[in-house]
């Protein structure tokens, strides 16, 4: 999409549009065990970007020959309400809803020990309720609190934040219209504790320097983010037990 | 071709072999050969070994979209036609054919390697619209990079249409499509602990993850994707955008 004229996403003191400086996520809330009949759900926002995410199983997956004999096959939907945009959004799967249900999936893949549920099924549903940019990675923080909620074994929670370049600048965590004007976005999701990357994608034009500086950035911000996390699952088992003695 | 199990190819991988004979780092050869569809505005057929890719472009009148009154449109498109692969099955794009369209997308799009504001008839009213339609012929692996590199071969060989009186003139010409440069899209394919360049069928089976990362003329990353299931440690990755960018050179000085 094409800037507007004179149009400024940082200003002359290195703040953004939303007042934040370059390295400040929004405001990050997160929220588990919001919907009863899931096995585990969560709901994530960062600023006007909100996520819920809902993970059925593990659980019996039919018809059988869709079965894997020696792992579970994770079935994932990333799926926009259509009042979340500013124009109505079509309800349905579009090219992008397709490609953005796949890697997110893998980023799942990658993290669950799928060889403890052969023949079974998780189902991971994300629903974007309001957005505002970096949707993907809301949607992946929230399916993470999520399995764990259900109680899905995984090699570590799943943090995730985009990055990119706007008017020439790195910064983290982009908002619907930096995501629109900027130069360039990354979306980004990494197991914290061992450092390895579960997703990946990048557009617009970055120079190989510009991309590890940022990337490095926002490996900073996902340790964080990880960290919120965890304080939210423990707040949740906290209040429940409390709520049993 | 003798079918030769997984196991065969990561015995080989552990010696640094590869079932084909090449090195890990090696592309299988490359053929193009562009202006092969009469009746499209430029075409391109690439042969990456014998994974076969045909990519037809074909220039069409269209409505500029709203918020880019002064730039003609692109459409990449991706048919995984049932011939290529007997895993294939007919009907709307799936999973793969829609990623594949969409990473060669933006690779076109993000490289701007297209001057959209030369495709402008009427601005806000009547552009010229570029359609990218890549049919895969024959799947032996490495679908995306050969759809790339045909992708830009065929844009490469396109030439707008004489357009006069509200009419498209085919078979008669105003000009070449403006375009200024070669992004190339790099694939690598994590097989154990090991990345190799161009993978076959068998060892994308194989692969745990893949890494793409397409690249400009001038050394710029304008798309990366992290396809499949597997992690890409975090330590590895800038040894892996450096390979990219080293072997875009290569790939670039065929087209």
């Amino acid at each position: 999409m094409k800037k507007p004229e004179g149009f400024k996403l940082v200003d002359g003191k290195g703040k953004r549009i939303d007042g934040r400086g370059l390295d400040e996520t929004r405001p990050i809330r997160m929220e588990v065990g919001l919907l009863s009949r899931a096995d585990g759900s969560a709901k994530v926002g960062f600023g006007n970007t909100v996520a819920v995410a809902a993970v059925f199983g593990p659980r019996a997956l039919f018809p059988r020959h869709l079965q894997e004999v020696e792992e579970c096959i994770i079935r994932t939907r990333y799926n926009m309400a259509p009042f979340s945009t500013e124009s109505r959004k079509s309800p349905g799967t579009d090219r992008r809803s397709i490609e953005i249900s796949k890697v997110l999936r893998h980023a799942i893949e990658a993290t669950v020990f799928l060889e403890e549920f052969p023949r079974a099924t998780i189902d991971v549903y994300m629903e974007i309720i309001s957005s505002d940019g970096s949707t993907r990675c809301t949607a992946l923080n929230a399916a993470s609190l999520a399995l764990a909620l259900a109680g899905v074994p995984m090699r570590d929670l799943i943090a995730s934040c985009t990055g990119g370049k706007i008017d020439g600048k790195l910064a983290i965590d982009l908002n619907g219209k930096e995501d629109n004007y900027g130069e360039a976005d990354v979306a980004f999701a990494m197991l914290p504790t061992k450092r390895e990357i579960v997703l990946l994608q990048m557009d617009g034009e970055l120079t190989k320097e510009e991309f590890m500086t940022l990337l490095t950035k926002m490996a900073d911000k996902c340790n964080k983010i990880r960290d919120m996390q965890v304080k939210t699952i423990k707040e949740y088992y906290k209040k429940i037990g409390g709520e049993l003695e | 071709m003798i079918p030769m199990s997984e196991e065969y190819v990561l015995k080989l991988l552990r010696q640094n072999k590869r079932m084909d004979g090449r090195n890990l780092l090696d592309y299988r050869e490359i053929k193009i050969e562009t202006g092969v569809i009469p009746k499209a505005e430029g075409s391109a057929l690439v042969q990456l070994g014998n994974t076969k890719v045909l990519v037809g472009i074909k220039m069409e009148i269209a409505t500029p979209f709203p918020d880019m009154p002064d730039e003609g449109i692109l459409i990449v498109n991706a048919e995984f036609a049932p011939i290529a692969n007997p895993e294939f099955e007919p009907g709307p794009p799936g999973e793969e054919a829609t990623e594949t369209a969409r990473l060669v997308d933006r690779l076109i799009r993000e490289s701007k390697m297209i001057d959209t504001s030369k495709l402008v008839i009427q601005e806000g009213e009547k552009v010229w619209g570029v359609f990218v339609d890549i049919h895969i012929l024959n799947d032996e692996g490495n679908l995306l990079d050969a759809s790339a590199i045909g992708a830009v071969a065929a844009l490469y060989n396109t030439k707008i249409p004489k357009y006069e009186n509200d009419e498209v003139i085919r078979g008669e010409y105003a000009g070449n499509l403006p375009v200024r440069y070669k992004p190339v899209m790099i694939t690598m394919a994590k097989i154990g602990d090991k990345y190799i360049l161009d993978p076959n069928y068998l060892e994308e089976e194989v692969a745990s993850t893949k890494l793409s990362v397409g690249i400009r003329d001038d050394d710029v990353i304008c798309a990366v994707q992290k396809r499949g299931s597997g992690t890409i440690k975090f330590s590895e990755l800038e040894g892996l955008i450096d390979l990219a960018i080293q072997k875009s050179k290569e790939i670039r000085s065929l087209l």
